[in-house]
């Protein structure tokens, strides 16, 4: 009984474990902020990693509230890695940081909810986990606390998500009144697409929206990310990101598989609109973190269009896209923040003559970009490849079209960057940059992740063994 | 004595939420969206209390969903007033249409 109970749990019980740990050493300690913290917390979360990968077990506690089987376990592997990355890239931030372990417990307690949000088999704890994920990012985002952009970008991030949960909640109280009950498993057998349920499922769908930025839910987006912290824009547009997708996908595909022909328009619709809207607005944009809000409101474009596939393929898709994705973004957002937490810069005027003074770091950027694009040696291009075919298996080739068109888009501005990185000359170029190990270390997991994953078949037959489809 | 019809207590819930709905997309002032918030929360509430009593009076999961929300609430509203408390001290007002620094 116990020994089920720890294996099953065993990722929210060591984050558990960690949290309490940073609590009470901060209360005990004196100085506010040493070196002997990062050390420490980074080889903490790389226990957690490694922890995470033994003994995979499946089965459910609590009468089917908390489930867990091998797939769930892979995803909260791949957040746990995300989360040692983005640990490891917000060095120079916290380093001079008064609240650094603060940062550390949001995270963490942000990361805890996004595990419980991927095991529930039941609205209440899905509910909890998804407001435990999302609270703590708010006060993240106000992390500089004297900044107004950043006390703004914590007002948005609030409302919006506040608001969304409360158009979610008005969704599971009329599940709960057509269905009459909140388990996963009873709902499915209680959905017979009344008009309420519709209406039901579409509110629950506009949660979702929120929380994922679709277009049109995606106004607090750029503004969070412009004003956040760049280790917690990172994260923002990362790992929440990717849990909340993992989620959905899982959800759309098990409990209301009986509602694909709502959720297939939904998700065309609204494909169409957040890749076309997420890339015109990206090619107007001066400040590289707003330019890489709208980039992640595209590739969540794409990442719809996989989901609208509803086969194995695309569940398996999804989660190898996301992935790669993570590798690709947090390698981008690596080198922004290096640069943005030394020099202060984040205009993309600033990296005009960038490979002149700091060549190694304009080429993780450059191929983190071309990953991002989908350019053909990077994993990005695969990662694109499933997706698209995914998303063509069920025969709407427009949407397929409109996604392809879409790409081609997309390298104007990826290249953009990189132009002005490496062919604009600059009179005042950003100085040469030296760094410590940790991102370093960082970025050379992102930049290998990047060149590898898209090469090895094996990890991608892997997902797909363990993927589900409708 | 009559109870009273489940219809009534729908609209009352479904009123709620709007009027909350309309608050927090009209107001400007941050406390006052705040309050919009709690009024959508609230009629929610009052949803899942009437589904529990009049459909399913043999469970008590809406009961318990509802103590969840008004603790999830409260903690949502402690966040969000610590954030507009600071933002108050770096630009001196809690008015939504005036935090619009993050544009372009």
């Amino acid at each position: 009984m116990i020994n089920e109970f720890i294996d099953l749990m065993k990722h929210e019980l060591i984050l558990c474990v960690i949290l309490f740990l940073l609590l009470l050493i901060k209360i005990g300690s004196n100085d506010e902020n040493s070196g002997r913290w990062h050390v420490m917390i980074n080889i903490l979360l790389f226990i957690n990693l490694i922890v995470g990968f033994c003994c995979n077990v499946s089965g459910e506690l609590f009468n089917g509230m908390f489930q867990s089987n091998e797939l769930i376990q892979l995803e909260k592997n791949i957040l746990n890695l995300g989360l040692l990355i983005i640990s490891l890239q917000a060095h120079p931030y916290t380093r001079n940081h008064r609240h650094a372990p603060e940062f550390y417990i949001l995270l963490l307690s942000s990361v805890l909810g996004m595990f419980f949000m991927l095991s529930s088999g039941h609205l209440l704890l899905f509910y909890i986990g998804l407001e435990l994920s999302t609270i703590p990012l708010a006060a993240l985002a106000n992390f500089n606390l004297n900044k107004s952009a950043s006390s703004e970008a914590g007002m948005k991030m609030i409302m919006s998500s506040a608001f969304s949960s409360a158009l979610l909640l008005m969704g599971i109280s009329m599940m709960y009144g057509t269905t009459g009950s909140l388990s996963f498993s009873e709902i499915t057998l209680q959905l017979t697409g009344a008009p309420l349920q519709v209406f039901a499922f579409v509110m629950l769908f506009v949660g979702f929206a929120f929380k994922l930025s679709i277009v049109p839910f995606h106004f607090w987006t750029a503004d969070v990310y412009e004003g956040a912290p760049v280790p917690m824009a990172a994260f923002l547009s990362v790992i929440s990101k990717s849990a909340i997708a993992f989620v959905f996908v899982t959800v759309l595909y098990t409990v209301f598989e009986s509602m694909v022909n709502v959720w297939y328009i939904l998700l065309f619709i609204t494909a169409v609109f957040t890749i076309g809207i997420g890339n015109l607005f990206a090619i107007r944009q001066q400040n590289i973190k707003r330019f890489l809000a709208f980039s992640s409101i595209a590739q969540v474009g794409f990442i719809l269009v996989g989901i609208s596939g509803g086969s194995q393929e695309s569940e398996a898709a999804v989660i190898y896209f996301l992935l790669i994705y993570i590798f690709s973004n947090l390698g981008a957002f690596g080198v922004v923040n290096i640069v943005s937490s030394i020099t202060g810069k984040e205009s993309i005027n600033d990296y005009k003559g960038f490979y002149k003074t700091n060549p190694a770091l304009s080429w993780i950027l450059t191929i983190s970009l071309f990953s991002l694009a989908g350019i053909p040696p990077t994993a990005g291009f695969f990662g694109k490849l499933f997706l698209l075919t995914a998303g063509a298996s069920t025969g709407n080739y427009l949407l397929i079209a409109i996604a392809a068109i879409n790409m081609v888009v997309s390298m104007y501005y990826y290249l953009r960057i990189v132009k002005a990185m490496f062919m604009d000359a600059n009179e005042h170029p950003i100085q040469k940059i030296s760094f410590s190990l940790f991102p370093s270390i960082a970025l050379i997991i992102c930049i290998v992740g990047i060149l590898l994953t898209g090469f090895s078949g094996d990890l991608y037959t892997y997902i797909y063994e363990l993927s589900i489809g409708i | 004595m009559s109870e009273i019809p489940i219809e009534h207590i729908m609209m009352l819930s479904t009123a709620l939420f709007f009027i909350g709905a309309y608050g927090f997309l009209t107001r400007r002032n941050m406390i006052a969206m705040l309050m919009s918030l709690e009024l959508m929360l609230n009629s929610v509430n009052i949803n899942f209390i009437v589904f529990n009593k009049y459909l399913f009076p043999d469970t008590i999961e809406g009961l318990g969903f509802t103590i969840f929300i008004i603790a999830i609430a409260a903690a949502e509203a402690a966040v969000a007033i610590a954030i507009i408390i600071n933002l108050y001290r770096n630009t001196k007002n809690i008015d939504a249409e005036k935090a619009d620094h993050l544009k372009h």
